[in-house]
């Protein structure tokens, strides 16, 4: 098979796409000095032990074990790449009301992941109390990639986009920091980098791509990005692993599956035999994000108030 | 003053409307503009080294006073197309000692429009991504577009009704002595008033005047946009393009008619600027008033009346809530007490007329501020899991001293203006016969 880049291979074949990642990374890591990456490294010492791999021609080759170097993320993509998506996916997720009690894993991995500023959220869990003979219940709220999305109506300069994956991004390289996809986002979804964020050394060495986050700028907006660097991986989103009771569900709608690690479900009958629904559906912007009606729960909404901070009960109506 | 005006008459005129000298009170009053606008450029500096977060604007009211600010200095730069266009094309004959301090305030205000949306920018060296990456689908580009165009149109509509005047100065170069000189020989010294170039340039300022009315409509229709394109409750409104553009129209007269005030006393022009000018705009002023209301009930009593959750949050606030001081001295200031004082005859004579014009233009300034803050703080899903000054804003001292310096630099550009060039058109005064041009 011939490919061409990273993502055609991916919707091929997924072991071949891993193999032949590996065969890269492999590649790379045998030159590894940072001057010149195209000089042959000559220190490495030969084990003798030969591994077998599949190259990019579909031949097996034999390599000796010395020349695999575990690389911790995959080969960089480039940022057209990042902008246009992984080609063949539809990527949602489904949050099951009735199992979450506001334990906020799911952001404190988040803002862990994503390096987001101390103070602001970019998954904030609602206590949504409208009304006083409603019931309450606790509500995770993500970004919710819309297919019409009104951020990226809105946006000035292309620095928010919509992907083929539907994944909607930012790019903080572009984002000239106007804030108007902040007012025009009817789910206020959306945060800004008021000052400079706090970034660890190593995470502002980094290079900035659009499907990690980081490091982020300051004076650019940031919100949830359905972690594109680890579906890329075929590896869940931050929240979705993070989650102890698995709330979130995460997939791709073209194979029509969700999972969150524990178990796997097709989306269309989850969504029929539990009457799925999305946020704002009166105002077109059809959601990526499904939830599930806080039915037959797993805890009680006065559970989830422990966690709840003095601040944000002071808003409460229960 | 008929065609019989003599010679003597002729050169009182050209005296009486020569650019002066500061006087004392001229010096103090452009010193202290500097001064405020010298502090704005250093809070402007500490925003710029440690970023918005000097601003008190946080994730929910992400738009804050530069936004209500510049949204203030779009609607009263609209007056320049209102009394030179609009009087122009409907050949109105009083105008005359009017058209160019109009200008002067839209070219100013434009300016200061597009500064301080710059300064509103998280990432203001990226301008020019606006250029490079621009998307035509977004009212901001809009925005970019008819604003650099209503700039233009102004700027030259601004500069070719000046250009018999700057000849007149070349000629009167014994009475002002050097300090132009060069800067009017540059503008004006290949005007030759013959019958061809005035003929050339009077189908100028025609085509302009017809032009910057509907680029001036577009600029203030889009700025709306850039509100009514969000689906947020106080904004989310089909009315609010002719809304703002009513409301432009009313805080351009009222800063015209304090204008005319300032410059009638400081450079004693009762003789131009007369108590029929101050009648008649007073008239207008009610005119634009009354109709600034009819579009405020539509834009608050309607949505008041079916009372939706997410209007109710926000008009609650509005009427009997936090902002309520606010929004009834916007409604009350800003318009009916003006109304009241301008339906007498004695209303319209200059002093209470000047009052009327104050109250107008601060009362507008309020008005912008409740358009685009309180809505902010009511966004369509509860605000939670946010630091607790997340939840009201009140700007910081960088911006007041931002927003404050920018206005004091649009009054020092008209200021500055004033000083260079003639504040009525000596010209037109002359010949006084603006009816048959066309």
């Amino acid at each position: 098979m011939s490919c061409t880049d990273n993502y055609n291979c991916n919707t091929n074949s997924r072991r071949e796409f891993l193999l032949s990642g590996f065969m890269a990374t492999a590649a790379l890591a045998g030159c590894s000095t940072k001057s010149n990456p195209f000089e042959p490294e000559n220190q490495v010492v030969l084990t003798g032990e030969k591994v077998k791999l599949l190259s990019v021609n579909g031949e097996v080759i034999e390599i000796d074990k010395a020349y695999l170097k575990p690389v911790p993320d995959m080969p960089h993509v480039s940022n057209a790449e990042e902008r246009r998506g992984i080609a063949g996916k539809k990527f949602v997720m489904v949050i099951d009301l009735s199992r979450c009690k506001n334990l906020r894993k799911c952001q404190s991995a988040c803002n862990h992941m994503h390096q987001v500023h101390p103070g602001q959220n970019w998954i904030k869990v609602l206590g949504m109390d409208d009304a006083e003979h409603t019931a309450a219940y606790w509500q995770p709220t993500t970004c919710m990639h819309c297919d019409e999305p009104p951020c990226v109506k809105v946006c000035p300069v292309d620095a928010t986009f919509k992907r083929q994956d539907g994944i909607v991004l930012i790019d903080s390289d572009r984002c000239i920091g106007c804030r108007f996809c902040m007012a025009a986002c009817p789910y206020t979804t959306r945060v800004f980098n008021w000052e400079e964020p706090l970034l660890t050394k190593e995470v502002a060495a980094m290079d900035y791509s659009c499907e990690t986050s980081i490091p982020q700028k300051r004076g650019t907006v940031g919100k949830c990005d359905f972690c594109p660097d680890m579906t890329r991986k075929g590896e869940l989103p931050h929240c979705v692993s993070a989650c102890p009771n698995g709330v979130f569900m995460f997939g791709d709608l073209n194979q029509d599956s969700v999972t969150n690690g524990a178990e796997t479900f097709r989306f269309s009958d989850l969504i029929r035999d539990k009457s799925g629904y999305r946020l704002m559906e009166d105002l077109g912007t059809k959601p990526s994000v499904y939830y599930l009606p806080p039915v037959n729960r797993n805890f009680p909404y006065e559970s989830g108030l422990d966690n709840e901070s003095a601040e944000d009960k002071k808003f409460h109506l229960k | 003053m008929e065609n019989t005006t003599s010679l003597n008459n002729e050169q009182q005129v050209i005296l009486d409307l020569l650019p002066q000298k500061f006087g004392l009170r001229g010096k103090i009053w452009t010193a202290s503009l500097i001064v405020i606008c010298l502090v704005g450029a250093f809070a402007y500096y500490r925003q710029l080294k440690n970023g918005l977060v000097v601003t008190n604007m946080r994730d929910y009211v992400s738009w804050g006073i530069y936004i209500s600010n510049f949204v203030f200095f779009v609607a009263i730069s609209l007056v320049g197309s209102l009394i030179t266009a609009i009087f122009r094309l409907a050949r109105i004959p009083w105008r005359t000692p009017l058209t160019r301090i109009s200008e002067m305030i839209a070219v100013s205000a434009i300016t200061f429009a597009s500064l301080i949306i710059i300064v509103d920018m998280g990432r203001p060296e990226r301008l020019l991504n606006l250029f490079l990456h621009g998307r035509l689908q977004s009212p901001i580009m809009w925005d970019v577009i008819v604003i650099g165009t209503y700039f233009c149109i102004s700027l030259f509509l601004l500069y070719i009704t000046l250009i018999p005047d700057i000849s007149m100065l070349i000629k009167a170069k014994d009475k002002l002595g050097k300090p132009f000189s060069k800067l009017y020989r540059f503008l004006g010294g290949f005007w030759k008033s013959d019958a061809g170039m005035e003929k050339k340039r009077d189908r100028i300022i025609t085509i302009l005047c017809i032009l910057i009315i509907p680029v001036a409509f577009c600029i203030h229709t889009v700025t709306s946009w850039l509100f009514a394109t969000t689906y947020r409750p106080g904004w989310d409104s089909t009315n609010f393009g002719a809304y703002f553009v009513s409301g432009a129209f009313l805080v351009g007269a009222g800063g015209v008619v304090v204008a005319m005030y300032v410059f009638r006393k400081a450079y004693k022009l009762e003789k131009y600027i007369t108590d029929m000018h101050f009648d008649k705009m007073g008239r207008m002023l009610v005119l634009l008033a009354l109709l600034y209301l009819y579009f405020n009930v539509n834009e608050y009593l309607i949505p008041a009346f079916k009372m939706k959750k997410s209007e109710e949050a926000h008009l609650t606030q509005l009427f009997s809530g936090e902002y309520s001081l606010m929004f009834w001295f916007a409604i009350m200031v800003g318009m009916i007490i003006p109304i009241f004082i301008l339906i007498f005859k004695k209303g319209r004579k200059p002093v209470p007329m000047f009052i009327a014009g104050v109250m107008v233009v601060v009362g507008a300034w309020f008005k912008r501020y409740l358009i685009v803050t309180p809505t902010l703080l009511h966004p369509l899903l509860p605000m939670y899991n946010v630091p607790g000054n997340y939840h009201a804003y009140f700007p910081s001292w960088e911006e007041w001293a931002i927003s404050i310096g920018t206005l004091a630099g649009a009054l020092l550009i008209i200021t500055i203006l004033a000083r260079i060039f003639p504040v009525v058109s000596i010209y037109k005064t002359l010949t006084e016969d603006n009816e048959k041009i066309d």
